[in-house]
Order: structure tokens, then sequence, then C-alpha cells
């Protein structure tokens, strides 16, 4: 196999080996929560974990479990290092970004431990491409806390109805709101642009909800979430969740090229100013 | 000086917008020759066009059905024009469909190569639309400028990988460093490699085969050189990016010749056209 052989001498040192014979099973849920240059990545026995934060008030996190790897050999319990996002995606892309029929690039990844760079084999139609990328000491995610027993409120939804009103939002508004209630309106997203405030309105026994599970009315303020439109787009499934705190936390069922499931979590501190006339 | 000319064939049409298109991409101004044979497109390496150079020359019998040159004197029987070739792809734009299309050297409020268009209409009557692109005549003394390059003393020669691999590989490596380096063996290997205090990424394309350049002098020493030892040359990836962006058509051949660390040619020969391109090393 043609990435083994320029991979045999990092192999006798790595903590982590991970192969895919399609690498769009990592970079298109990596592009779901791509929005700053730098992640944190964690691997276990279990998989791995990507973490991308913004300001201390958004959190991204991209779970790929051990199953979806063709090979995925670990030799500590935990594996961590920072890494240029942005450079990683160039790097996984790096014969392209689009699809033709029939043809996947096969990814070997190799991890040395801690001041090692982060080694990919790269290989299309006899081509290989080596990349080495700088890693940085992992910093610490924030535990945002969020855990099942606080949680006030809990809607799932078909992502295909989302999408729709994510693609309609007006994009001149600041914020984005989120407004649960176990009465009237249910389920709405408003925006307060330049055009005036616009609602989508979503009822509980609507055929996208497939749960709705709402104790409280609670109404969350973010600026407009684009980076969550990534994952939004390529999910199947939304799980849309506050807590008594008013945290919310935004679940993404993702399908990827060969059907397994993976998932995007996004997490949001409370807007300050929550308490506006809206 | 009287230049005419006239193309009826569509396949010809199409294809002489083709190569148009790809020189104007490759850049903004080019010098156009026009002699009893050929057309060439020629760009010479010099502080404005970054150093590189092009070479592109089209034999007219295969593009024209018509074609009559009175160059400025009997013994210089050719004419030399500077042109925008994004003028000339604008014209025959709209000539996609003509019936026929004719070009000739004319003087209007300056001199122009006027493309008159016969376009097809419902009714017996043709629609003929009319380019008038203003050239700037460039005078005999200027000539020797723009002669055709000599190949260059090369250490390596080598067929290129499918153009597409590399404009893929090529447009992400730019995304990550200003600088590429290109290296090629006698063994049919070529690399091409960016490094930054970030990342490192190296493509390794392998069997590629290496033309095999006749017995005739300067290419000799390449039959004693180490088949496994690269000649690489640092290159300022947009030009390479360019030259690739450019391409439209793949080529019957493709192949780059590398003096160590000074400068690539790229050749690329089509049926009826050949580009050459030159870009030299960076620091």
């Amino acid at each position: 196999m043609l990435l083994s052989t320029h991979s045999q001498t990092v192999d006798d040192n790595y903590v982590l080996v991970a192969s895919l014979d399609n690498v769009r099973n990592l970079s298109n849920i990596l592009k779901a929560i791509t929005f700053k240059d730098h992640a944190i990545f964690n691997a276990t026995p279990n998989g791995l974990k990507v973490t991308v934060e913004d300001s201390k008030c958004l959190q991204a996190n991209a779970f790929i479990q051990a199953e979806i790897f063709q090979e995925f050999t670990i030799k500590e319990d935990s594996v961590g290092f920072q890494i240029n996002l942005t450079v990683l995606l160039d790097c996984l892309t790096i014969f392209g970004g689009s699809t033709v029929a029939g043809v996947t690039t096969a990814l070997r990844m190799c991890y040395n431990g801690y001041g090692y760079p982060l080694t990919l084999f790269l290989e299309e139609g006899g081509v290989v491409t080596v990349c080495k990328i700088n890693t940085q000491e992992p910093e610490e995610p924030i535990d945002f806390e969020f855990c099942s027993t606080n949680v006030t409120n809990k809607v799932i939804l078909q992502s295909e109805s989302l999408k729709e009103a994510f693609s309609e939002l007006d994009m001149t508004s600041e914020v984005l709101q989120i407004t649960m209630s176990p009465s009237q309106p249910y389920f709405r997203l408003s925006t307060f642009g330049n055009s005036g405030n616009a609602h989508y309105d979503y009822p509980k026994d609507s055929d996208m909800m497939e749960l709705f599970q709402c104790s409280k009315t609670q109404t969350n303020r973010m600026s407009l979430l684009k980076p969550s439109t990534k994952a939004l787009a390529l999910s199947c499934k939304v799980s849309v969740r506050t807590d008594s705190r008013g945290f919310l936390s935004l679940q993404y069922l993702v399908r990827n090229d060969d059907g397994q499931i993976c998932f995007v979590e996004y997490y949001c501190c409370p807007d300050e100013e929550a308490e506006e006339e809206y | 000086m009287k230049f005419r000319a006239k193309i009826i064939d569509v396949g010809c049409l199409n294809h002489f917008t083709r190569v148009v298109n790809t020189i104007s991409k490759l850049t903004k101004t080019c010098i156009l020759r026009l002699t009893p044979g050929n057309l060439y497109f020629v760009l010479s390496g010099k502080i404005a066009s970054g150093g590189v150079s092009m070479w592109c020359e089209l034999s007219q019998a295969n593009f024209f059905d018509e074609y009559q040159l009175e160059g400025v004197a009997p013994e210089a029987n050719e004419i030399c024009l500077e042109v925008t070739p994004e003028n000339l792809s604008r014209a025959l734009r709209t000539a996609q469909n003509a019936k026929c299309v004719k070009i000739k050297l004319t003087k209007k409020h300056c001199p122009c190569l006027t493309f008159a268009a016969e376009l097809p209409t419902l009714s017996s009557v043709s629609r003929v639309v009319t380019h008038d692109i203003p050239v700037d005549v460039i005078p005999r003394r200027l000539w020797h400028d723009f002669k055709e390059p000599s190949v260059p003393d090369f250490d390596v020669s080598i067929y290129l990988p499918p153009l597409k691999t590399m404009k893929n590989v090529v447009d992400r490596m730019k995304n990550l460093s200003n600088f590429l380096v290109i290296e090629a063996n006698l063994n049919g290997e070529m690399n091409l490699k960016i490094e930054t205090d970030l990342v490192s990424v190296t493509t390794h394309f392998k069997d590629l085969g290496n033309p095999p350049w006749g017995d005739d002098g300067s290419q000799g020493r390449s039959h004693s050189r180490d088949p496994e030892l690269m000649a690489q040359t640092r290159v300022d990836i947009r030009k390479l990016q360019q030259f690739l962006m450019g391409q439209q058509v793949n080529p019957s051949k493709a192949m780059c010749n590398i003096v160590h660390k000074r400068i690539i040619h790229l050749i690329l020969l089509h049926e009826d056209v050949s580009l050459q391109y030159f870009i030299p090393a960076v620091a």
C-alpha cells in the first residue's frame, strides 16, 4: 500500500494512527466547525473529538468515533494537541474540494506525541501528498457544564425545515433569537434587521418536529450563529436544548459519505442583554 | 502594411477562440507577431511581467481559410502588434455562431484589428457585428525583443502529470505558501513542495516519463546524470497557478524542463498550437 511505505519510519514512534479510505469522512465534518483558525484535538480509544471556541461564549465540537476509521490505533488513554484548522483542511483537501464519481482520496494520519507535527499521508490515483503540520500544546476546552438533568426545554427537528428558515434569515440582524415555550409560539426563530423583525414559528405538532418537551418559556439570543449553519447543512436532524441557566446546546446528527453517523455539537452562552424587549 | 484573414469553419473558430482565451488568462498584454506562415503570441520576460516569458505559436493554415499578409518591408515580411488578448476574446465571444469571421488591420483613430463577424439570422440577410480593437504597432527596431526563445540548457526534462491534478494541488498550496519548489529527475519522478513555519507539504508524482530529446548537442550531458538526482527550482506560486488556470484543453504533450535553481520551461503541445512558458526562479 502506497501510504504505509511512506509512513513506515513514522510508525515506530506513533501515539496515534488513524486511517480513512475516504478523507471526506473527516474533512466534511471539520468544515462544519471551522469558524476559528485553531482547533483542539483530543483522541481517546473511543475516537476523535475536535473543539473550536470563540471568545469563551461559543464552542463547537465534532465527534468522529473510532469505528468510522478503517484503522484507529492509540497508544495512550488520551492524546491531545492544538492545530491550525484552516491549514489542516487545506491539506486534507489537497487534491481538490469537489468529488468526482468513483474517485476517493485515502488518508493516513500519524502523530508521534508532544512536540511533533501531525503527519498526513494522502493518496489519490497513485499520487501521494505528505503534509507535516506543526502542533501546539492544547488548551483545556471550556466545560459549559451542560447536563441533561438541568435541561428545561428540548426540541428535536428535522434539519430540512431549519435549513429553509436559515437560508431566508435576515442577515442584517445582529442576533438570532430562539424562543422555546410550552405554549404559543412553541418554537420561534426571530431576527431584528434593517427591514424589520421577522419570526419563523414551528408548531409543536408539525411533521418536522420529532420531539417537543418544553417546561418553561425561554429566550436565547446569540450572534447570528453563522458558524453553525455549516453543521446544519450537513445534518439530517437537530436537537435544540436549553438549561436552567439559559445556556443553549445544538446537536447535529450528520451522516457521512458512507452513511455512518457522526455528531457535531454547539454550545452558546446566554446573551447578556436577554432582558431587552423584542 | 496589410493584413486580412478569414475563418469560416466553426471548429477552427472555436479552436482559435480557446487559444485566445488561454492567452488572455496568462497575460494582460502581449505581442502578436504575424508572419506568412504563423501567428505568435509573445511575452518577453521583463520586470513588468514578473520575469515570466511566453511563446505561443499557431500555424495559420490550420485556422484561417484566407490569409493575406504584407509586412513592413519585403525583407521583413511580418507585422508586430501589441494587443490586449482580453479584447480579442471578447470579440470572438460574440462571433461564436458566426458563419464567417474576417480580421483586418485597419486604421481608425488609431491602428486597429477589426473583427467582423457575419451572424446567421432568420431572414436571408446576414447581421454583421464589428469590433475595432486598438493595437500598437511595434517598430522594427524593437523586434529583437520578441524572437523565439531558445530551449535552455536544462538539467532535467520530464512529462507533466495531468494538469488538472497539478492545478488542484497548486491551488491548495497557494493558500499555505507564496513559494513552491518544483523538482524532477530522470527517473520520471516529480515533486511539488512548499514549506513554511507552520506546515510543509510535498506531492509526489511517479512514472511520468522523461522526453527523449535528440542527440543534438547540449542535452548530451543528461546521459551521464544520476537518474535519481533531482533538479529543482523555487518559483512564485502565483505564476505557476496562473499558467495552470489558463489551460482549457488537455494538450497532446505536456512537459517541463528544469534548469536547476534558474528557471522552469513549460511546454504544451496541441495538434496545431504550441505554448511555451518560462518561470524564473526566486531567491
